[in-house]
C-alpha cells in the first residue's frame, strides 16, 4: 500500500492551524472570562451578583453541549465571521467557542488556587483593582494558568479530530476517512501516532515552561 | 496619630450576625509602639484590619494621621494606604518574584522612576540585612527572613504607620526576638508608629510602650504596659500577665499556704522599681526576731523598671509578725502590695 505523504503533511498542518487559531481566540475569549468569574465572586474586588450568575450560566452552557453538536448548531455565527461554514477557517470558530469557557473555568480555578493573604497585601499597599489583577493575581497563577491551557491546547486537539464533519480536514479526518472508513491502517497508524507524539511534545512543553515559572 | 472611635464590626454570615468588634476606643500617639493583645477570636484581626479598611468598619470612626479614613474616596484612600505600612503573619509575599520585586512593589504600583526603586530597595535591604538575598526567591528564605522582607517591603513608601498583624506569630522564640529587634530600630530610627497585634504576651513585654487587652470584641483594659503588668485589673489581663511573669506559685508553695498558721505565715511581696535593689529581707531579718524563708520568687525588667515578686514566709511570735508587716507597709521604698495569699 502506498502512503501519500503529501496528504499527511496537509492534514498535520491542517490540524497545527486549527489548533493555533482557536487555542488564540480561546485563550482571548477564556482569560478576560475567567477573571470575571473570580473578581465578580462574593468578597471579591468587584463582587456582582447578577454579572457572575449570568457568566457561570453561560459557561456551564457551552461546556454542556457536545462539540459535534455546538459545530452545527453554530453554523450561522460560523457563517457570518468567516463567510463560509465549510473549511479549515471555518473549523475554528466552533473550536474557540468550545475551548473558551473551557479555558475560562481552568484560568478561574488557577486564580482561585492564589493565597488571598497576596491580595490582602496588594490592597493594602494601596493598590488599584487592576494592578492586583495584573500585578499579583496573574503572576502569582501563571504557573498553573500554562498547565492549565497545556489542557486546553490537548482538548483542542482532540476536538480538531472532530472538525471533519465541517470539512475542515487535518489528521484527525484523514485517520476517520482514509484509516477507519476505507481500512487504510498503515495512514491510520501514521495520523494517530502524529497525534500522539503532538499531545506528547505539547505536555511536556507545558510542564517544562510551566516548571520554568515556577522556579523551585 | 491612629484614633478609633465607637469603631464596631459586624459579620452578617446570613445565619446569624458575629460582632468581632464593640464600640472600641483606641488612641495611639504618634512614635509610640502599640500592642493588642487577646485570644484568638477576639477579634485582633479584625480591629487591625479596620485601621486600614482592608475591612470597612460597620459603625465607628477610623483617623489615621488625621485623616478620616471612612471619607476617603477610592483613590484618596489608596494614597492614605501608602502611609500606612503593614506586616503578615505569613508574610504574603509573591513567590514568582524575587525579594527585590517583592520590596519594591509597592513603588512599582505608584510609577516610581527606576533609579529610585533600586535605590531604595538597596537600601532597605540593607536595613533589614538582607542585601544578599536580593535575587532570591522567597521560596529560598527562611520564615524570619521572609519577614524581614515583609517588613521592608512595608517600609517602601516611607509610611508614619506600621501595622503588624500576628507578625511573629509564626516564628520560632529566636527569630521572634530579632523581627522584634528589627521593628523596635524602625520606630527608633524612623520614628514610625506601630500597632503590633498578637496572642503573646512576651511580644508586648519586650518592645511595647502601651498595650489593650481584646476580649470578645472589647477593649477590657488598657494603659502602659508597666500599669497593666504591675497591676493587672481584670481576670483575662490577669492571665496574659501570669504567662510572661512566671508568679505563678508552684504546687509546693501552694501546699505550704495550705498548711500555714498564725506562726508560720506566707506573704506575697511585690517591688517595683528601684526598691528591688533594697535589702528589705536582710533588714527584717537582722531587726525582728523572725525567720524569713523565701520561697519563691522572679525578678523581670519591664520597659527597663526592674519588677520583682517575692514569696515568703514569716516564722516566729504572731505578735513579731505583725511588727515586720507593719515595717514593711511603712517602708518608704516602694513596696506594692503585701498580702497574705490564697493561692
Amino acid at each position: 500500500m502506498l502512503v501519500d505523504w503529501q496528504q499527511i503533511v496537509t492534514a498535520l498542518w491542517e490540524t497545527i492551524a486549527m489548533v493555533s487559531f482557536s487555542l488564540l481566540f480561546a485563550v482571548l475569549i477564556g482569560l478576560p472570562l475567567g477573571i470575571l468569574l473570580v473578581v465578580t465572586r462574593k468578597g471579591h474586588l468587584w463582587e456582582n451578583k447578577q454579572v457572575f450568575a449570568v457568566l457561570n450560566a453561560v459557561v456551564n452552557l457551552f461546556r454542556s453541549v457536545p462539540f459535534i453538536i455546538l459545530m452545527v448548531a453554530v453554523i450561522p455565527f460560523t457563517r457570518l465571521i468567516v463567510g463560509t461554514s465549510i473549511g479549515t477557517a471555518a473549523a475554528v470558530v466552533p473550536m474557540m467557542l468550545f475551548s473558551g469557557p473551557y479555558i475560562a473555568r481552568l484560568i478561574e480555578n488557577s486564580l482561585l488556587e492564589v493565597d488571598p493573604g497576596v491580595m490582602e497585601a496588594a490592597q493594602a499597599m494601596g493598590a488599584t483593582p487592576r494592578q492586583i489583577i495584573l500585578r499579583f493575581l496573574i503572576p502569582e497563577a501563571l504557573s498553573s494558568l500554562l498547565l492549565g491551557i497545556t489542557i486546553a491546547t490537548i482538548g483542542l486537539v482532540g476536538a480538531s479530530a472532530m472538525a471533519g464533519a465541517v470539512g475542515g480536514g487535518g489528521l484527525g479526518d484523514l485517520a476517520i476517512t482514509y484509516g477507519y472508513q476505507r481500512f487504510d491502517t498503515v495512514v491510520m497508524v501514521i495520523t494517530v501516532g502524529i497525534l500522539v507524539i503532538m499531545v506528547q511534545g505539547l505536555q511536556s512543553t507545558g510542564n517544562i515552561l510551566s516548571k520554568k515559572i515556577r522556579r523551585r | 496619630m491612629i484614633t478609633l472611635e465607637h469603631v464596631s464590626k459586624v459579620y452578617d454570615t446570613g445565619i446569624k450576625e458575629i460582632t468581632a468588634l464593640d464600640d472600641v476606643n483606641l488612641h495611639i500617639e504618634k512614635g509610640e509602639i502599640y500592642g493588642v493583645i487577646g485570644f484568638s477570636g477576639a477579634g485582633k484581626s479584625s480591629l487591625v484590619r479596620c485601621v486600614n479598611l482592608l475591612e470597612r468598619p460597620t459603625a465607628g470612626s477610623v483617623t489615621v494621621n488625621g485623616q478620616e479614613l471612612l471619607h476617603l474616596s477610592p483613590r484618596e484612600l489608596r494614597e492614605a494606604k501608602k502611609n500606612i505600612g503593614m506586616v503578615f503573619q505569613h508574610f504574603n509575599l509573591l513567590n514568582s518574584k524575587t525579594v527585590f520585586t517583592n520590596v519594591a512593589m509597592p513603588l512599582l504600583l505608584s510609577k516610581t522612576p527606576k533609579e529610585e526603586v533600586k535605590q531604595r530597595v538597596t537600601e532597605l535591604l540593607e536595613f533589614v540585612g538582607l542585601s544578599d538575598k536580593a535575587d532570591n526567591y522567597p521560596d529560598q528564605l527562611s520564615g524570619g527572613q521572609k519577614q524581614r522582607v515583609g517588613i521592608a517591603r512595608s517600609l517602601a513608601t516611607q509610611p508614619s504607620v506600621l501595622l503588624c498583624d500576628e507578625a511573629t506569630s509564626a516564628l520560632d522564640p529566636e527569630t521572634t526576638n530579632s523581627i522584634l529587634k528589627l521593628l523596635k530600630q524602625i520606630n527608633h530610627e524612623y520614628n514610625i508608629t506601630i500597632l503590633i497585634i498578637t496572642h503573646e504576651m512576651g511580644v508586648i513585654r519586650e518592645i511595647c510602650d502601651k498595650v489593650a487587652v481584646l476580649d470578645r470584641g472589647k477593649v477590657v483594659e488598657a494603659g502602659s504596659v508597666f500599669e497593666v503588668f504591675s497591676d493587672p485589673k481584670t481576670t483575662i489581663a490577669q492571665n496574659f500577665v501570669r504567662s510572661v511573669m512566671h508568679d505563678q506559685l508552684p504546687d509546693s508553695v501552694y501546699q505550704l499556704i495550705k498548711a500555714q498558721d498564725e506562726a508560720h505565715q506566707i506573704y506575697r511581696i511585690v517591688f517595683i522599681g528601684e526598691s528591688t535593689g533594697s535589702p528589705l529581707l536582710s533588714q527584717i531579718a537582722k531587726q525582728f526576731p523572725v525567720e524569713v524563708n523565701v520561697l519563691f520568687g522572679n525578678i523581670t525588667e519591664l520597659q527597663g523598671i526592674p519588677f520583682g515578686n517575692l514569696i515568703v514566709k514569716f516564722d516566729g511570735e504572731p505578735k513579731e509578725i505583725n511588727r515586720v508587716l507593719m515595717h514593711i507597709r511603712h517602708s518608704d521604698i516602694t513596696l506594692k502590695e503585701v498580702l497574705a495569699d490564697a493561692g
